[in-house]
């Protein structure tokens, strides 16, 4: 496998709240051979704040970002939704070579390792029934998976890697890839639709027997258990990287 | 709380009705999904579809006076109408040319929009709307909750009752056959009785002068057919240039709309009937000031399908009423501040941006794209609230830097495990609302890296 020197994103919720996401994809890409540096001035992508439609107030956020990874030869996040901020709202920065390269070379975890690393077996036992989230930006921004609006051959690159593990069974849903309601500071502003977007895809979930939530998105899975554990619920969420880093075969 | 999302926990309160709002429409959207898959070519079409909108929209002038030109030679009358005033009196003036006292109207969302039922009401003049969904929400003098489901947030029982009380139906009756029928009866008397009619339009071809109505129901044939007098009523963005293009749209429409192959009814206006007739009344009402925006003109190729009304997540939760515009839901939420952008600011926030809109589109609008530029512009309009900018600054200057950022993440963790819970989640902790925090970890990731390194 080519090793490639990689700038590790570790988006700000997740630095702050999720530390053994982070720890999971540092560890998933050093134990595929990658040289992983995390640069250690990093913050955040500017996503809430543009998002919100604060997109001028995230500027100096936006060039700290640029700042920090310019020189990797690609830039792994475990978010489809910053990723895709960074690939495509950075269009409002001057497009200097720097601001180029980190657009075209920041990735979603699970699309590095399918589409740059091009794996998909990794060697893992994961004996539970499992839900996969589609997380609107990666799915629909990032092209993770097909989306069920368009009329294309299906695919999804999280199914791709979750599919090989041993043990795992994969549920299908009602609602494929319907959204859960977070939205960033919309889960502020709309307080009442988001909650009842995320018991709806909770509903979903349990109703077809899942244990675990996963997503390529914290963000998404931030929203979905504070519900669960306000509701009191047993159903779990887990990010992909670790289940993608659990006990390897 | 804007005025949506105050509008939305209204909506929500009961429970079981927001359920089944959202499941009627989730059932009308994978309708859609089973039978634009049968059609191999979809994506195809709707890059066609896109194309020809853009291309008529880039040329609308020279389209418009083509589709001028076409009708005249056919013998209808063309007027124009600048705004809901200058059309809502056009229509006046016809109706006082013509001594019509009998008007019925099909589907139009233009005449909504322009409050032409209202307007003529206080001119002494009574319109009957004969879409099904129209005529129920004309007794109830309600607003359309959707462009293509007019009544789609009324229960059959409340149908029943509304009959009961407009049309002597019995009482407690809700069986959807029976009230149809009587509805049918009703509006037989009207159509016979017709001495105008009005419609909306779906499409109007440039190079034949026609104008094509889309219905389900046949009520626009009953009203054009039964009246001596027609007068169709289209926006200026209706123009598509060729006769074959049509098929590209009609194939589209009803498809994304409600699933069905084709509208059961597609008209071909041409001509007046003899004796009779045939008026176009083409109005702007603010499109043309949109029209050579660069980021929002495409907002303009909308063919009113309503496929993002059924696939939005937030408008099945909330309601169409929640919107407050005539035009709800994400395609609502862009037009919406293009008409009065104070009134309507806090539409582009109503919705998670999850783009499922714009992959349903049909004529490819990125609305969800347009719904962020929205947002940016009316911060910079300082049209959303102080508070929010004064919020949305500092987080800028705690996100933007190193030192800030992780002061934020230390206190953050050290309030949720310190700060009492009763003080934790009082009533300005919006988040905690339906959800708990997250459970503080003893170290961040980059407190966990650093002594990873060092070691």
């Amino acid at each position: 496998m080519k090793k490639h020197k990689i700038g590790l994103f570790v988006p700000c919720y997740i630095d702050m709240f999720y530390p053994q996401v982070g720890i999971a994809t540092l560890e998933l890409l050093e134990k595929l051979g990658q040289d992983v540096v995390y640069p250690p001035k990093q913050t955040c992508c500017g996503q809430p704040l543009a998002n919100s439609g604060s997109e001028q107030e995230a500027l100096a956020t936006y060039r700290n970002f640029v700042c920090n990874f310019r020189g990797f030869d690609y830039i792994v996040t475990p978010s489809g939704s910053c990723a895709c901020h960074v690939r495509h709202h950075y269009a409002i920065l001057e497009q200097t070579e720097d601001v180029k390269k980190v657009r075209e070379t920041t990735c979603e975890l699970c699309e590095f390792l399918t589409d740059i690393l091009q794996i998909d077996d990794l060697k893992i036992r994961f004996p539970h029934k499992v839900g996969i989230h589609n997380s609107c930006h990666g799915l629909r921004g990032l092209g993770l998976a097909s989306a069920s609006e368009l009329i294309q051959p299906r695919y999804s690159k999280l199914r791709r890697l979750l599919e090989k593990a041993e043990g795992i069974e994969l549920v299908e849903l009602d609602r494929n890839d319907e959204c859960c309601g977070f939205g960033g500071t919309f889960s502020i502003f709309e307080p009442d639709v988001s909650v009842k977007m995320g018991k709806d895809r909770i509903d979903d979930h349990e109703r077809n027997g899942v244990e675990i939530i996963t997503a390529a998105d914290m963000s998404c899975l931030m929203h979905l258990e504070g519900i669960i554990r306000r509701q009191k619920k047993t159903i779990q969420v887990k990010h992909i990287a670790e289940i993608l880093n659990c006990n390897s075969l | 709380m804007t005025t949506h999302a105050r509008r939305a926990r209204q909506f929500l309160a009961n429970k079981s009705r927001a359920d089944w709002h959202d499941r009627t429409l989730w059932f009308v959207r994978q309708k859609r999904d089973r039978i634009a898959a049968t059609v191999p070519e979809w994506e195809n079409l709707r890059e066609q579809a896109s194309r020809i909108k853009k291309e008529a929209l880039a040329n609308l002038d020279v389209y418009l006076e083509q589709l001028e030109t076409e009708a005249i030679r056919n013998g209808v009358r063309v007027l124009w109408a600048k705004d809901a005033g200058a059309f809502n009196r056009i229509v006046l003036d016809i109706i006082r040319q013509h001594g019509a006292k009998n008007i019925v109207k099909s589907k139009s969302m233009l005449t909504e929009e322009c409050g032409l039922n209202r307007f003529l009401h206080s001119k002494g003049i009574e319109v009957v709307d004969t879409d099904l969904g129209e005529r129920i929400i004309q007794f109830r003098q309600e607003m359309p909750s959707h462009i293509v489901l007019p009544a789609i947030h009324l229960k059959k029982e409340e149908i029943g009752e509304t009959f009961h009380e407009k049309l002597g139906t019995e009482k407690g009756a809700s069986d959807p056959s029976y009230l149809t029928q009587a509805a049918r009866r009703h509006l037989r008397e009207k159509f016979l009785a017709a001495d105008m009619a009005l419609t909306g339009v779906n499409f109007a071809v440039a190079e034949t002068g026609t104008v094509v109505v889309c219905t389900n129901e046949g009520n626009a044939d009953m009203g054009v057919h039964a009246a001596p007098v027609q007068v169709h009523c289209m926006g200026i963005e209706k123009i598509i240039p060729k006769q074959e293009d049509l098929g590209i749209f009609t194939r589209l429409l009803a498809r994304n709309a409600t699933g069905q192959a084709v509208t059961t009814y597609t008209s071909h206006y041409r001509k007046p009937k003899p004796g009779g007739a045939m008026y176009i009344v083409i109005v702007d009402n603010g499109r043309s000031k949109y029209l050579g925006h660069p980021k929002y003109n495409d907002s303009l190729k909308c063919i009113r399908c309503g496929g993002c009304l059924n696939t939005c997540p937030v408008y099945r939760r909330s309601g169409g009423h929640s919107y407050g515009y005539v035009i709800p839901g994400p395609i609502g939420s862009i037009l919406a501040p293009q008409k009065d952008v104070q009134k309507y600011r806090d539409l582009p926030f109503a919705s998670s941006l999850c783009g499922s809109c714009s992959n349903v589109c049909p004529v490819k609008i990125a609305i969800h794209e347009q719904l962020y530029f929205w947002r940016q512009d009316l911060t910079r309009q300082k049209r959303t609230s102080f508070i929010k900018r004064f919020s949305m600054k500092a987080t800028g200057f705690f996100l933007s830097e190193n030192t800030r950022y992780n002061f934020i993440g230390i206190m953050a963790r050290w309030a949720i495990r310190y700060v009492p819970r009763g003080l934790l989640y009082l009533p300005f902790n919006v988040w905690g609302r339906g959800r708990e925090l997250p459970a503080p970890p003893a170290q961040s990731f980059k407190q966990w890296y650093r002594r990873r390194v060092k070691s």
